[in-house]
């Protein structure tokens, strides 16, 4: 083995990661940085750190003062979780049925399903508009909730369906022997083994939920029922010219995903390069 | 496999399973859709009601000046902008995914982790991000491009109808190349050692043993990748709407599909919305998308069955 040679090897892709990291941290780095600087100070240097006479938290005074951001923020986390949940638990059920049990319309239930998982639900935004009129849902956050739900549902079936069909036969056969119903050894039995891919699927469901604007801008726009995302950019372009507001509501609504993030960044990798959505 | 059905008189489990899950996938997003579908043959009077049309609205689009140049537009621009996340997103995203596969390569789970966090953010905190970095007003990119030597070239870009869109494909690809490079590297980590140790013993190089062994193992994850790039793009709107406003400025030069759309249908400013032309515009991504997907199956094809369930 040519040991020299590994090491230089070794150095290059060293320094071209960590370009690509700094390049990847750079801008979300500055904006944090500066949100707590004074107005002068963001103009005169903004790369620098603030200093105890540059330090100032007006920014983020100015965006609670003006704007609903604790309730955009109570918004997202309602919208988020409950949706989550029923992805979770609807998936679930769906991808149980599909795989275990043999029916007229199987196969074309799984296929209208797996059309889901690539064809975008936004094309169908203005039936959805319509069908939320009809039902007096505009501008509440129970259309998102549905939205949502109808959203995630397609990839939590066909992750789900995966690890389920793992499951070893004897299992579920044993307590059918014994008599229990159907509906018990999913809930008992097989709901409790999927965890681990809940958990993945609860990851990738929860980020495109909390990141979206395309629904919450048509169907709830009004005066607190704004999700995250949409306050944001609402108050944003509100106040453009207002930096320390601008760079405060973009902090305020980082941080939160951030440090999410990293606690929950070892669980998405490991699902992200597990077989998962391969 | 059981065969429940045959010893009971109807299969309540099966309702009480799919029931709740399906009637709200059918109803709010295959429903709303064949609906769309529909509705693109149909006008709309000043009252409201609707009266079939025929091919109006499909012949408006693709050939009326007034609709077919914004539409001819919105597409050549959602086409340029897919091409340069194929030709930078895509091979950056590789690069990162083979150097992160190299064996017993120190940090690589904290590099990982760092330059995939851009990819968690929402599109509108990075629109606006890159628009404050961008801006000429505050100079940060300037000021670098001086640091290096470059400041000559700097521009208002975002502000020119010939940079502009360009300008946001690469916001757009600083943000995703997280994900062509992490499930390139899962693809990488899931060949046998084997399979690049034999081919080491055989005399081939680095390079050599990369095209010949590990590139053509990762191409289904390449073409997984591609579809997956190609349907983002023609469905993106946020980056643009959030950076750019609903009219897709300078003077219509980063309109794509998604913001046409939405114009289309909302209306903005002087344009009146239009409930049957926005469905139009729908249904024609949506054509666009089922051809993305359509080529993709038809190259890919030995992926077709996992698709199945």
């Amino acid at each position: 083995m040519k040991i020299k040679h590994d090491t230089s090897k070794k150095l290059m892709i060293h320094a071209v990661l960590l370009t690509y990291t700094l390049i990847a941290l750079f801008p979300i780095w500055v904006v944090i940085i500066n949100a707590f600087k004074t107005r002068r100070a963001i103009f005169n240097d903004p790369m620098a750190l603030p200093t105890s006479e540059t330090f100032s938290i007006v920014g983020f005074q100015e965006v609670l003062l003006r704007s609903q951001f604790d309730v955009f923020f109570s918004n997202s986390m309602v919208v988020t979780l409950v949706s989550i949940f029923f992805v979770l638990l609807f998936g679930a059920m769906i991808a149980w049925a599909l795989t275990e049990y043999k029916f007229k319309g199987n196969l074309v239930i799984a296929l209208l399903v797996a059309m889901g998982i690539m064809i975008p639900i936004r094309l169908g935004t203005v039936s959805i508009l319509q069908l939320m009129n009809d039902l007096n849902l505009v501008n509440t956050l129970t259309s998102l909730v549905l939205v949502y739900i109808a959203q995630g549902l397609p990839l939590a079936v066909y992750i789900l369906s995966e690890f389920i069909r793992q499951i070893p036969k004897d299992l579920k056969e044993a307590a059918r022997c014994d008599g229990v119903s159907e509906i018990k050894i999913f809930f008992a039995i097989i709901l409790p083994l999927i965890k681990p891919a809940m958990a993945t699927v609860a990851v990738f469901t929860m980020i495109p939920i909390w990141n979206d604007l395309w629904f919450p801008l048509i169907l709830a726009p009004n005066e607190g029922n704004q999700t995250i995302t949409l306050g944001v950019q609402q108050f944003i372009g509100q106040f453009v010219t207002d930096w320390n507001s601008v760079l405060a509501a973009l902090t305020l609504a980082i941080l939160p995903i951030l440090a999410l993030y990293l606690i929950f960044s070892r669980q998405l990798i490991r699902g992200l390069t597990s077989g998962a959505v391969k | 496999m059981t065969k429940t059905p045959a010893k009971k008189p109807f299969p309540w489990h099966l309702l009480f399973f799919l029931g709740p899950g399906l009637l709200i996938y059918f109803s709010i997003s295959v429903y709303p859709l064949l609906d769309t579908l529909r509705l693109g043959f149909f006008t709309e009077s000043s009252d409201g009601s609707l009266a079939f049309a025929g091919f109006t609205n499909y012949s408006k689009l693709l050939f009326d000046a007034i609709w077919s140049e914004p539409f001819w537009n919105a597409t050549w621009n959602n086409l340029k902008f897919f091409v340069i996340h194929m030709l930078v997103q895509n091979p950056i995203g590789l690069l990162l995914a083979v150097l992160l596969s190299s064996p017993k390569l120190r940090l690589s789970g904290t590099y990982r982790t760092l330059i995939f966090m851009p990819t968690m953010l929402s599109v509108v905190i990075i629109g606006f991000v890159w628009q404050l970095l961008l801006s000429p007003l505050w100079g940060i990119t300037e000021n670098f491009m001086w640091d290096i030597g470059l400041g000559d070239y700097f521009d208002a870009w975002l502000g020119k109808e010939s940079s502009a869109l360009i300008t946001l494909a690469f916001i757009s690809v600083w943000q995703f190349v997280g994900i062509p490079m992490m499930l390139i590297y899962a693809a990488l980590l899931s060949i046998p050692d084997e399979l690049v140790d034999a081919s080491v013993v055989d005399g081939a190089n680095a390079w050599q043993s990369f095209f010949h062994i590990k590139l053509p193992l990762i191409l289904p994850t390449i073409g997984m990748v591609s579809i997956l790039t190609f349907v983002a793009n023609f469905n993106a709107f946020e980056l643009i709407y959030t950076v750019k406003g609903a009219l897709a400025g300078p003077n219509y030069s980063t309109d794509i599909m998604g913001t046409l759309f939405y114009r289309t249908f909302f209306g903005f400013q002087l344009q009146e919305g239009s409930l049957t032309m926005g469905a139009a515009v729908a249904t024609l991504m949506f054509l666009v998308i089922l051809l993305g997907v359509a080529l993709y199956l038809f190259f890919f094809q030995r992926r077709v069955q996992r698709f199945q369930l």
